[in-house]
């Protein structure tokens, strides 16, 4: 059971902002500001904006932390705080996904070191820099003693992150868990490297749109606060959603092109793992990047998996593809779309793609109470998670 | 002379793939030649470097055998010496 989020996003700094700027439909993608792109290819991203760690943290603490991690830790204290769950010295565990680590500290000490040849360097770089950061710090600050770990997974890595610590807590491994994901890509370097990919779109992304040309970059945190149901209600904690399932896959196909027949396992694993049928699903929240590989392929997988498919939309179209943060925001969306009975839609849709043959939600936010969700993850390296999350108003 | 661009390019390809020169036909395609999109990403990239030139992406998309490739650097190389 969800008991708490945090979110620090491109659409506002905590859990409400961000909910409702996905329900108007309002798109964070905006010209980037943290690093000069005016030679790029692109100069767009979901940036997180007017952020400041001194509102939440001591200067002293947001020195040792890079933005990545600070992020993380300013979304588990909302989650924490919300959530009112106990984890100092209890049976507690922290997971958080993460894909590039502290990148800002690491891209300023390499110019540091090769442009302007310093010899003497920040002692912090290596703590700021590791890309278990954010659950260690979550740790220290909480005082959580239980199992702390980071999980790397590319664009998949807050799902398998949020999965792991779902299994522990259902396993009863531990009592309550802190789990989600962080990331900070906007560096001269990573813009760089992710140009030269070409797969990120001068524009806002449009996934599903027939006139798709890319993903657009994001950055930012969500943590959330795992526990059994029964705790949830001794407490009277609000119970945003249960979490159900995870279902995993590897494609062992192509190192950057999706493969359908991995998303389908993924699928149809975490609908196994929640014992749900596919018919009790009644929203999708897709990795929609929306590069024209990813889009098709996931349309057909999804179709593969549900012969009448429910309603699908792609949030990254408004906060971004935040990478190892993704499936964090996306479990975000999909956890308060299942507690609000609000789906958030696709924007940006402009024209169908007759090979993305799914109800995307275009633009518009629409209300709907369903019974149950699914969240996909589809990284590079062809390595998935699907998240799949129950509404708690379906309890008894 | 477009033989000679011809021969870098192949060249390039070579290299990029891990096979013989003499693999490569000015008729090849880059599907029989098994390039499929990351190797034609490093290709561009490594088109880029061998001629000094800027492969913007729709003209990246175009290039699918290696006469469309010399065909396509011609014209970058002519628009190279006239600016």
């Amino acid at each position: 059971m969800v008991t708490g989020i945090g979110v620090v996003s491109s659409l506002g700094l905590d859990r409400e902002v961000f909910w409702r700027g996905l329900t108007e439909g309002r798109c964070g993608i905006q010209p980037i500001e943290a690093v000069d792109c005016s030679a790029m290819k692109f100069k767009l991203g979901a940036e997180v904006k007017g952020f400041d760690p001194l509102a939440w943290l001591t200067v002293k603490e947001a020195a040792m932390m890079d933005r990545s991690t600070q992020f993380a830790v300013v979304a588990a204290m909302q989650a924490l705080a919300e959530s009112g769950a106990q984890v100092r010295g209890q049976p507690a565990a922290v997971v958080t996904g993460c894909s590039l680590g502290g990148k800002p500290t690491e891209d300023e000490a390499y110019r540091d070191l090769y442009q302007e040849k310093r010899t003497r360097f920040d002692p912090l770089i290596i703590p700021r820099t590791m890309t278990n950061a954010g659950a260690s710090w979550i740790s220290m600050r909480f005082g959580i003693t239980g199992p702390c770990y980071t999980v790397s997974t590319a664009c998949a890595s807050a799902s398998h992150a949020m999965g792991q610590a779902f299994w522990m807590v259902r396993s009863g491994l531990t009592e309550v868990a802190v789990a989600g994901g962080n990331e900070a890509p906007f560096t001269l370097g990573m813009l760089r490297a992710w140009e030269s990919m070409r797969v990120v779109s001068p524009e806002p992304c449009r996934p599903f749109s027939q006139d798709r040309r890319g993903l657009s970059l994001g950055e930012g945190a969500a943590m959330f606060v795992l526990e059994p149901l029964e705790a949830a209600r001794a407490r009277g904690a609000h119970m945003y959603a249960e979490v159900r399932g995870l279902g995993m896959s590897a494609d062992a196909g192509h190192l950057t092109m999706p493969c359908a027949e991995g998303a389908v396992r993924a699928m149809r694993a975490a609908l196994l793992d929640a014992g749900l049928a596919a018919e009790q699903i009644g929203y999708i929240n897709a990795h929609g990047t929306g590069t024209s590989a990813n889009d098709a392929t996931e349309a057909r997988a999804i179709r593969e998996v549900f012969p009448a498919p429910p309603p699908v939309s792609s949030t990254k179209s408004m906060h971004g593809h935040a990478l190892g943060a993704a499936g964090a925001l996306e479990a975000a969306a999909t956890v308060l779309a299942l507690d609000r009975g609000v789906l958030p839609p696709t924007v940006n849709f402009s024209a169908a793609d007759a090979e993305c043959d799914l109800d995307v939600i275009p633009n518009t936010a629409r209300e709907l109470r369903v019974e149950a969700a699914l969240s996909n993850s589809f990284a590079f390296g062809g390595l998935n998670a699907v998240l799949a999350f129950g509404s708690s108003a379906y309890l008894l | 002379m477009k033989d000679e661009l011809t021969q870098r390019v192949i060249a390039v390809i070579a290299k990029s793939q891990g096979v013989g020169v003499e693999t490569i036909l000015p008729e090849s395609t880059f599907v029989a030649l098994n390039i499929d999109s990351l190797d034609g990403l490093r290709l561009i990239f490594a088109l880029e470097e061998e001629f000094g030139v800027d492969i913007p992406d729709d003209a990246a998309k175009m290039f699918k055998s290696v006469g469309e490739v010399v065909q396509g650097l011609e014209t970058l190389l002519e628009r190279k010496v006239v600016s």
